[in-house]
């Protein structure tokens, strides 16, 4: 050491350090230039790409769901509203384990298998700091367990939507329908820019007939957010279009009464407003609670409903089909005139069955022994003389009640702004080869006549035929909803131009049907302070063989006949027209007049002559 | 004697310097001009990048002081007694590093602190400053160029701590502890053979380390410097956001509290080893160069310092301080910009952090005392 400090020459390190200073300085001045160089290819070069990175790091486009059009009956009671509903969300980063929270939340609120696996699904695919959906139908009572524990769930998001809901529940379910999640099937054939942020698509009913106006137009914004997904403000916003709202000309007054008219039994009542066209009540019993479907019905219900041997999903007055059986009568009466093949003084024999030449098959009235001696026209109206119409039937040939019965909607759809209605069947010696194979006997002209055989109609079509023999053939197709800016009236009111003395007869007969001594309704509908006009009917559940008598006690419930009654009132000057089904309600007179009665009686309460005007004018 | 009484005056200081009736501090005022400035606006992008939060920048700000005290303390010390103590700061620190490793407690899977009760303590900060010092002291003695049994002496010295912290883990630091040593080693002279021997040697060791030393997260580090989009989400994420950061910037930036990368939480660690890139997006390269040149400014003064410096242990020392604090600027801007690894190196005096500020404003202490040193007349 003290060698090295004796030769130490203070000049010669003085140049050693000045040499390798420099050079260290060098170095430095190099790499400075290379952070420079980097810094300015990062800023200036690439500037714009970062720049855009950027701004796309922080604005997102973001869909704001329109709120859906609301739907009231014709006096603005809401049938279906927008409420907020509760999404419970997870985000992972924030959590401190996933598991953890799931079982905490598990413990308070109780998640299903099901839900657990769409998370984890849901989960692998995430954006950092994205909000994976739970649950998305919190009840009030979850969400507020939720938001007490919400210190003990760190990660957990509770987020507020609008939720569809149905006030009335079972009343209107068949006619308002009901909204549900959009299904891949529909996704594809939905526009899905149209869709942005919206989840659910009207599924039956109204709600689907008239999704396009109810659905609204999708609004946006763009929205800033921090890199864990929160939002920071909004930079820029195309308010959300909201639906149309629609308003029916249902009365929900009369709708309930049809169902507690109906009351447990199983059955379908229509009433329309023949002035406009408009339906006053559509109602299906039983029915089931539509707000189940909103946010996705748990298995065990869905079961329950589709498994249930009274069907309560099944829309019977536009789906339904059975044999009209009588109330096709006057029809066929109207069609016999309007042909020649009988007139007014024209009457028949009735012993109780009916024979066609060369035949010994009997075909029978419902009246054992018959109607005895001249049956004409409005005997055979009143008494709902079968044996009447089979000879009528018979005289006039399939081909004639087909085009008669054609005019009055039989055999095709109304088209009543509702999805999924049945065409019933008006049959012909064509159908039958095509649908059957089977070529046309006289026998099956014989039950046809009568509203048997192959004939199948629904309910409401049989308030349609009710409301053009009122109307003394105006033809429209029924409407749910008011025309308004959101839905164009497309009523053009054709006629079926008939003889006015020929309307005159048959109405006259279904006025006699009602108030005639004889008529088959007169027992079940008394003291009327006003006139109707109506037909009775019964449809056949089983057929019964030749010489065997139908016997009530014998059958089962679910093979009684089903009862029928279409009506039109006051007769004079007809404002509703109804039909009512009672399935395995034996007789017409006795089970399904008696609802239609209420429902008219209701209406013409509530709506006297001058308040109608008042709406229509409104309309 | 008129004469004399007239230099008496002139040259007082110089003459009786240790006999001066008032005590008149030893400042180098330009270091000292230039590391306010630096702190001043480390201080202003701190404010941004912790997200408009005082508290972090009064407790910066509080450390600062404590720095600077520190640095004006050690300042005062003379030359003379930095070299004859540097083994007794060299031998504690590496008696705190053997206790970090009985006693230490840690963080994030690495152990680097002592648990004082009062406050945590990281010893191998204390190294940053002693392994320079010592080295200086040990081959300041030495005839330069030094002999080869000195220079493994040297690296012995060096290399004993800095693989150390190396397994404690801590990269960075043991990176700043083997740059520092390094740098005293070629200030001195080493011959260019055991340089580029080194330098092979060195590249011999990649592999090495590769399988058996560097841990997976270091390795992640690397690999992703290669390719950040292979993890986007993960070790590749920050580099992503910094350097997208960096871009947005552009020329002049988005102006001070208006970077989106950095107020909206895309970019980690913001307040700390990535500071710069808040500083980029909020000031635009105008900002990236203003920076430079003010640490290049010091840079250049600690070089002039070192040129200025009486004996070689004061060269050797001051030198060596200046080029690590330049490793230091380098590294960190280099990493968040995306061309090196990100190891943790921060942003000398700008980054969030106690323990660094303090630990290179001692440094800037011993330069400051090299700088203020009694000059010799006669030279």
């Amino acid at each position: 050491m003290n060698e090295d400090r004796a030769l130490k020459n203070p000049l010669l390190e003085w140049r050693l350090y000045v040499g390798r200073i420099s050079f260290a300085a060098a170095v430095v001045l190099i790499l400075a230039g290379v952070i420079v160089w980097r810094y300015f290819n990062l800023q200036v070069t690439r500037h714009e790409d970062f720049a855009t990175q950027a701004d796309n790091n922080r604005i997102q486009l973001r869909a704001v769901a329109p709120a859906r059009g609301l739907i009231s009956d014709r006096n603005g009671v809401l049938l279906a509203d927008n409420r907020p509903g509760f999404t419970l969300s997870v985000v992972i980063e924030r959590t401190g384990g996933v598991e953890q929270l799931l079982a905490r939340i598990d413990a308070l609120i109780g998640l299903q298998e099901a839900e657990i696996e769409r998370f984890h699904k849901l989960a692998a695919h995430r954006r950092p700091h994205e909000a994976i959906p739970l649950r998305n139908s919190l009840s009030e009572q979850e969400q507020s367990v939720l938001a007490v524990n919400e210190h003990l769930l760190p990660g957990m998001e509770i987020s507020a939507r609008l939720v569809r809901h149905y006030p009335l529940s079972a009343a209107m379910a068949h006619v308002v329908g009901y909204t549900g999640r959009i299904s891949e099937h529909e996704l594809k054939k939905i526009e899905p820019g149209r869709y942005h942020g919206v989840h659910t698509i009207g599924k039956t009913g109204l709600e689907k007939h008239y999704e396009e106006a109810l659905l609204g137009e999708v609004g946006y914004e763009y929205i800033e957010t921090n890199a864990h997904g929160r939002v920071m403000r909004v930079l820029e916003r195309t308010d959300p279009v909201p639906g149309k709202n629609l308003r029916l000309f249902l009365d929900i007054r009369l709708q309930e009464i049809a169902m507690a008219a109906l009351g447990e039994e199983k059955g379908a009542v229509v009433a329309l407003e023949t002035e406009t066209g408009g339906v006053l009540a559509l109602a299906s019993a039983p029915s089931f609670d539509p707000n189940l479907f909103v946010t996705g019905i748990s298995h065990e219900e869905y079961n329950a409903l589709i498994h249930s041997p009274d069907r309560p999903l099944f829309d019977r007055a536009l789906r339904g089909q059975y044999p009209p059986g009588s109330t096709v009568k006057p029809v066929f009466g109207l069609a016999a005139l309007d042909s020649g093949v009988i007139n007014t003084d024209y009457w028949i024999y009735d012993p109780g069955f009916y024979q066609l030449k060369n035949d010994k098959r009997k075909y029978r009235d419902w009246k054992r022994g018959g109607h005895g001696s001249r049956i004409d026209l409005y005997q055979a109206i009143v008494q709902s003389c079968d044996t009447f119409f089979y000879d009528v039937g018979y005289k006039l040939g399939i081909d004639k009640l087909n085009h008669y019965g054609g005019l009055f909607g039989l055999g095709h759809t109304t088209g009543i702004d509702l999805p999924g209605e049945a065409s019933g069947v008006m049959p012909s010696a064509e159908w039958k080869q095509g649908a059957m194979g089977v070529i046309w006997y006289p026998g099956d002209t014989v039950n046809a006549s009568i509203g048997q055989g192959f004939v199948l109609a629904t309910p409401l079509q049989l308030a349609l035929l009710s409301a053009r023999l009122a109307t003394r053939g105006e033809v429209w197709s029924p409407r749910v909803v008011m025309p308004s800016d959101a839905v164009v009236a497309d009523i053009h009111r054709q006629q079926i131009s008939l003889s006015g003395a020929h309307w005159q007869t048959v109405d006259r007969a279904m006025r006699g049907v009602v108030h005639d001594q004889r008529g088959t309704a007169s027992r079940a509908v008394t003291k009327l302070d006003y006139t109707m006009a109506g037909k009775t009917g019964t449809a056949q559940v089983v057929g019964i063989k030749q010489d065997e008598r139908y016997d009530a006690s014998k059958l089962g419930k679910l093979q009684l006949d089903h009862a029928l009654f279409i009506a039109y009132a006051p007769a004079e000057r007809p404002r509703i027209a109804v039909a009512v089904l009672v399935e395995n309600g034996e007789h017409g007179s006795s089970t399904a007049a008696p609802v239609a009665r209420k429902v008219i009686d209701a209406y013409l309460n509530l709506y006297p002559e001058r308040k109608i005007e008042d709406i229509a004018a409104r309309g | 004697m008129a004469e004399f009484d007239r230099q008496l005056k002139e040259h007082g200081g110089a003459i009786y310097g240790r006999q001066r009736r008032w005590f008149v501090p030893r400042i180098d005022y330009m270091l000292l001009f230039l590391l306010l400035l630096l702190m001043a606006t480390g201080l202003f992008v701190l404010y941004s990048a912790s997200g408009r939060q005082l508290g972090y920048v009064y407790r910066q700000a509080f450390y600062m002081g404590v720095g600077v005290v520190a640095m004006l303390a050690v300042a005062q010390i003379p030359t003379r007694m930095l070299d004859r103590w540097a083994f007794v700061l060299y031998f504690s620190g590496l008696a705190l590093l053997v206790a970090v490793i009985f006693f230490g407690v840690g963080a994030k899977g690495a152990q680097r602190w002592l648990d004082l009760g009062v406050f945590r303590f990281q010893p191998s900060e204390i190294l940053k400053v002693a392994v320079p010092l010592m080295l200086s002291s040990y081959l300041g003695k030495r005839l330069l160029p030094p002999r080869f049994k000195y220079v493994v002496g040297a690296l012995l010295m060096m290399a004993l701590p800095a693989v150390m912290v190396g397994l404690q883990p801590d990269l960075g630091t043991a990176l700043l502890i083997f740059a520092a040593g390094t740098f005293v080693l070629f200030l001195s002279g080493l011959s260019a053979r055991y340089l580029l021997g080194a330098l092979a040697a060195g590249l011999a060791a990649v592999p090495v380390f590769w399988f058996y030393l560097l841990r997976d997260y270091q390795k992640s580090r690397i690999l992703t410097l290669l390719n950040p989009e292979s993890d986007k989400l993960g070790a590749g994420w920050n580099i992503i956001q910094s350097t997208t950061a960096i871009g947005a910037g552009g020329l002049t930036g988005k102006g001070w509290l208006s970077g989106t990368q950095s107020q909206l939480d895309f970019l980690p660690e913001s307040h700390t080893d990535f500071v710069i890139a808040v500083l980029s997006e909020e000031f635009g390269l105008a900002g990236v160069l203003f920076l430079l040149l003010l640490y290049l400014a010091i840079v250049g003064w600690g070089i002039y310092i070192s040129l200025r410096a009486q004996s070689m242990f004061g060269r050797l020392l001051a030198g060596s301080i200046t080029l690590t604090f330049f490793v230091y600027v380098f590294v960190n801007m280099g990493m968040v910009s995306g061309i090196l690894p990100v190891v943790g190196v921060p942003l000398p005096m700008v980054s969030y952090g106690g323990t660094a500020m303090v630990t290179l404003l001692l440094g800037f202490g011993m330069l400051m005392a090299v700088s203020t040193e009694e000059r010799r007349i006669a030279q």
